[in-house]
């Protein structure tokens, strides 16, 4: 708390003042905020809205976590009434959740007895009928409970929001749009729940909340499983391409950070979020094919021989045949097998130009161009990165896209490029030769032709 | 982005060779089911529907639920939505109070038709229907019915005043999900036993832990939908879908994401191969019998998985080497070269940090009996040795030979058991 600025602080206890005071009304006005017959189905609610509480988050927006408690306060609006809504949510208070500051506790609790107070008087307004629905009033319940949700979740994201961007003194304003309008949706679908369980009181009492979360738990599960597999994965992938790139001492990270560059380019150009992460694979997967190119080919010092040069031109093709088997997106397949054409069209493998070229692979070719230069390699030292900018601003428009730099060099200017550590000169029994770079547009492949 | 891909060529199959494929099992399965279907249909083509509207709306959820199938982990077919609508359906007492005496050849019929309703549009984009799933989803769907339809109208005198309690009815309900669940769970395990070998016991215990979760999720789902029913109109079907439908998109993203993962860790155990440090194809050969072995030995699906993984990327280590060995064939190489492979390669392993497991059988895929390897690392032992001798090739008495090698190389380096199921793999002649 101490360390909080004041504007913070003085919202802080407003939000939990207020909460106070709406239930010590409630007490005042009518009593008791439940009446004594009720107690069971607040308790049960109560339960349920901890239980809900402290499990770990249903569905992640970025910076957003979900849990579906709310629909255990929306249930008490029709089944208590607002002050029964209050009290269940201020059970937040209390929720398992180790390591939560206790101010965090308090204020999760005031917000969510404000907004189930404040759902709970508009359902009233409404007509909304408090207490446990007659078993075919339920088609009654719907227009004041949608009013009541209505509510509820709008005033519980700013009363959220606000706290954050006052504690942090930021930025509320850079949350995504496309983020904020999917995570409003599953909001307000999550709400149906409280529907559900409130509706079926009559019917089979406590029981309509189990038969209602059980397949929210299995779906909670699952997500879990899934996100657990998803990390798991980036970080298969990232240590397999890693693996292919220890043959050459110079390009050590080079695979991740080609991806990491890639989609801060996608990002730049709005790509979707699917999108975004098809790229950020491709970028990972765009050089794997090289592993088909022997490696004194690679690593040849001069020119090359027209048989030389094809064997490279070729690894795009190869390191396709190798992705080929996994169920991406085309668009990553045409990354990885474009990401040498050239906006002028005297690239490889195909020879395509300008808007020939796919998206995926004119994002990859700049990504890839950037850590070539900024990174060390044997016949020169890594370039400071204004300095690969200005050489990727010379070459817009020849070897890549115009919009694709600009893109970049934007994303530049909010996010600083980590460049690679220094590679100090590799042990001797792994500097046997001079090693070159292809993906260098400053160091042109010469081929030597006519022979 | 990740998608399920299903692989095109089975587009391309012709209705003979998806008869072929099956074995006794499933057309045992399959010709039940349609007799069941046919009866269902017959009967309610003759006797007419019992309140039709409420068959079309329970008809419709369950074209839904099979057009939304999904292919979880193991090749296995699920429509969650489908089968919820299906014991929704079963389990219906009432509508807004007034008794529902639907029989229950009526909701056979009502599940034989939505399914193929909900499977017509996978036809036209050129999906065949898997056959044995389809029939295994309708006997499932059918068996509950047989036994609740005629519960259902003293249950629900039961729930009427002067009782007026709902747990009798609760507990029907309860119970015979469970059974249903175990006869699922069982009839799975008999028809995967068959068709992978794996032993029977390990097979029921793959398809409890598969089934629980989604089974948990569909059982309350339909209880649900049953009970909502008893209070509100059919529109309300929809509301109570929305549960059902989070649980869906949840397995539909874990099932895509584990289609993902193995497709690239296949895909990326061939650089190996392009790279020339192994012959083409060897790395693929290597896990297909390694599994194989595996269930030949009666390990679980987990256990299986890792094993796959590990045999994929057992040569990985090899991208270390500056030049690959001539041929690749690990097992000719020095003890020490290839003891060195294996630590590279669970190295590089290790860094993904979450497959430490692997990591492990990968490194010890050399030990000799003796050091108490990993039944893992044996396995792949073998399978490594026999695909170096063998190769790509189909020649019976070239894989005898190459058996007969493995088994009369000096005691303590392979694994007699391994060995032994092997050649068990290498008698069936199908991997």
């Amino acid at each position: 708390m101490r360390d909080l600025p004041w504007p913070a602080r003085a919202y802080l206890v407003a939000v939990i003042g207020v909460a106070a005071a709406l239930i010590v009304r409630g007490v005042v006005v009518s009593g008791a905020p439940v009446a004594p017959e009720n107690l069971d189905i607040l308790l049960v609610l109560a339960l349920l809205f901890l239980v809900c509480e402290s499990m770990p988050t249903l569905l992640n927006v970025e910076q957003f976590a979900v849990s579906v408690s709310f629909s255990a306060s929306l249930a008490a609006v029709v089944l208590l009434g607002p002050e029964g809504a209050a009290l269940v949510g201020l059970t937040a208070v209390v929720s398992v959740r180790p390591g939560l500051p206790w101010i965090k506790r308090l204020f999760n609790g005031a917000q969510f007895a404000i907004c189930g107070f404040a759902a709970g008087w508009v359902y009233v307004a409404l007509d909304g009928q408090v207490g446990v629905p007659q078993v075919n009033a339920f088609d009654d319940l719907i227009g004041p409970y949608v009013a009541a949700t209505a509510v509820f979740v709008p005033l519980n994201i700013v009363l959220t929001l606000t706290v954050i961007a006052l504690a942090t003194g930021s930025r509320a304003t850079e949350v995504p749009m496309r983020g904020m309008v999917q995570f409003l949706l599953s909001y307000l679908g999550y709400g149906t729940f409280g529907l559900l369980v409130a509706g079926l009181w009559a019917t089979v009492a406590s029981i309509s909340a189990v038969l209602v979360l059980v397949p929210l738990f299995v779906a909670r599960w699952a997500f879990g499983q899934y996100h657990a597999q998803q990390r798991s994965y980036d970080a298969t992938i990232a240590a397999l391409c890693q693996a292919v790139e220890t043959k050459d001492y110079y390009t050590r990270g080079h695979c991740t950070r080609v991806s990491h560059a890639s989609s801060m380019i996608a990002q730049e150009i709005g790509m979707g979020v699917e999108r975004v992460r098809a790229i950020r694979y491709a970028g990972m997967l765009h050089d794997v094919g090289k592993l088909g190119v022997p490696t004194k080919v690679l690593q040849k010092d001069g020119p090359l021989t027209e048989e030389e040069f094809a064997a490279i031109q070729l690894h795009p093709m190869r390191g396709l045949e190798i992705v080929r088997g996994i169920g991406f997106l085309d668009e990553a397949y045409a990354g990885i097998m474009h990401h040498h054409e050239r906006h002028d069209g005297t690239g490889y493998p195909m020879g395509l130009a300008g808007d020939e070229i796919p998206e995926f692979a004119k994002v990859i070719a700049v990504a890839d161009a950037f850590d070539s230069m900024t990174s060390d390699r044997s016949y020169r030292g890594a370039r400071p990165v204004p300095v690969a900018v200005e050489e990727l601003r010379k070459c817009a428009g020849t070897h890549f896209d115009p919009v694709m730099v600009a893109a970049f060099i934007r994303a530049l200017e909010r996010e600083p490029w980590q460049s690679p550590p220094r590679v100090d000169p590799p042990p001797p029994e792994a500097a046997e030769s001079p090693i070159k770079d292809h993906d260098d547009p400053t160091m042109p492949i010469e081929v030597v032709t006519g022979q | 982005m990740i998608t399920t891909a299903r692989p095109r060529r089975r587009a391309e199959r012709s209705v003979g060779t998806v008869l072929r494929r099956l074995d006794s099992g499933q057309l045992l399965l399959i010709c039940a089911a349609g007799l069941v279907a046919v009866a269902g249909v017959g009967y309610t083509a003759a006797a007419g529907l019992d309140r039709p509207e409420i068959a079309v709306a329970f008809g419709a959820l369950i074209a839904v639920g099979e057009l939304a199938r999904l292919t979880m982990p193991g090749n296995r077919e699920v429509a969650p939505i489908g089968a919820a609508a299906a014991l929704g359906y079963t389990l219906l007492l009432d509508l807004s109070q007034h008794p529902l005496r639907h029989p229950a050849l009526q909701v056979v019929a009502v599940i034989a038709v939505g399914m193929i309703a909900g499977a017509l549009p996978h036809l036209a984009v050129g999906r065949p229907p898997r056959l044995d799933a389809m029939a295994r989803r309708l006997l499932i769907g059918a068996l509950p019915a047989f036994v609740f339809r005629p519960l259902a109208d003293p249950l629900y005198e039961l729930t009427k005043p002067p009782t007026s309690t709902w747990w009798p009815a609760l507990a029907a309900m309860a119970t015979l999900i469970a059974i249903t669940l175990l006869i699922d769970v069982l009839i799975a395990a008999l028809l995967r036993a068959e068709q992978v070998r794996t032993a029977f016991r390990v097979a029921v215990r793959d398809e409890i832990n598969m089934a629980f979760p989604l089974g948990a999720a569909v059982g309350s789902s339909g209880v649900l939908l049953a009970l909502a029913t008893h209070s509100m109109d059919l529109v309300a079907l929809l509301v109570f879908a929305a549960p059902l439908l989070v649980t869906q998109v949840a397995f539909r993203k874990y099932a895509g994401i584990r289609a993902t993962y193995l497709q690239t860790v296949r895909a990326l155990s061939r650089v190996t191969e392009v790279g020339g440090y192994v012959e083409p194809g060897h790395s693929r050969r290597v896990s297909r019998l390694a599994v194989a072995i595996g269930r030949e030995l009666g390990m679980a699906e987990p256990e299986l998985l890792e094993l796959e993984y590990a045999a994929l990327m057992h040569d990985i280590g090899q991208l270390s080497l500056r030049d690959p060995i001539p041929g690749g064939a690990t097992v000719l190489t020095e003890p020490e070269q290839a003891r060195r492979i294996a630590e590279l390669g669970a190295e590089v392993i290790r860094q993904t940090g979450v497959l430490d497991r692997v990591a492990e059988v990968v490194r010890r895929q050399c030990d000799p009996i003796t050091e108490d390897p990993p039944l893992s690392s044996r396995i792949i032992k073998v399978a490594n040795a026999y695909d170096d001798l063998v190769g790509p090739s189909t020649d019976r008495d070239r894989a005898g030979a190459a058996l007969e090698r493995v088994r009369q190389s000096p005691g303590g380096s392979y694994d007699p058991h391994a060995i032994e199921a092997l050649g068990r793999v290498i008698d069936r002649g199908r991997v």
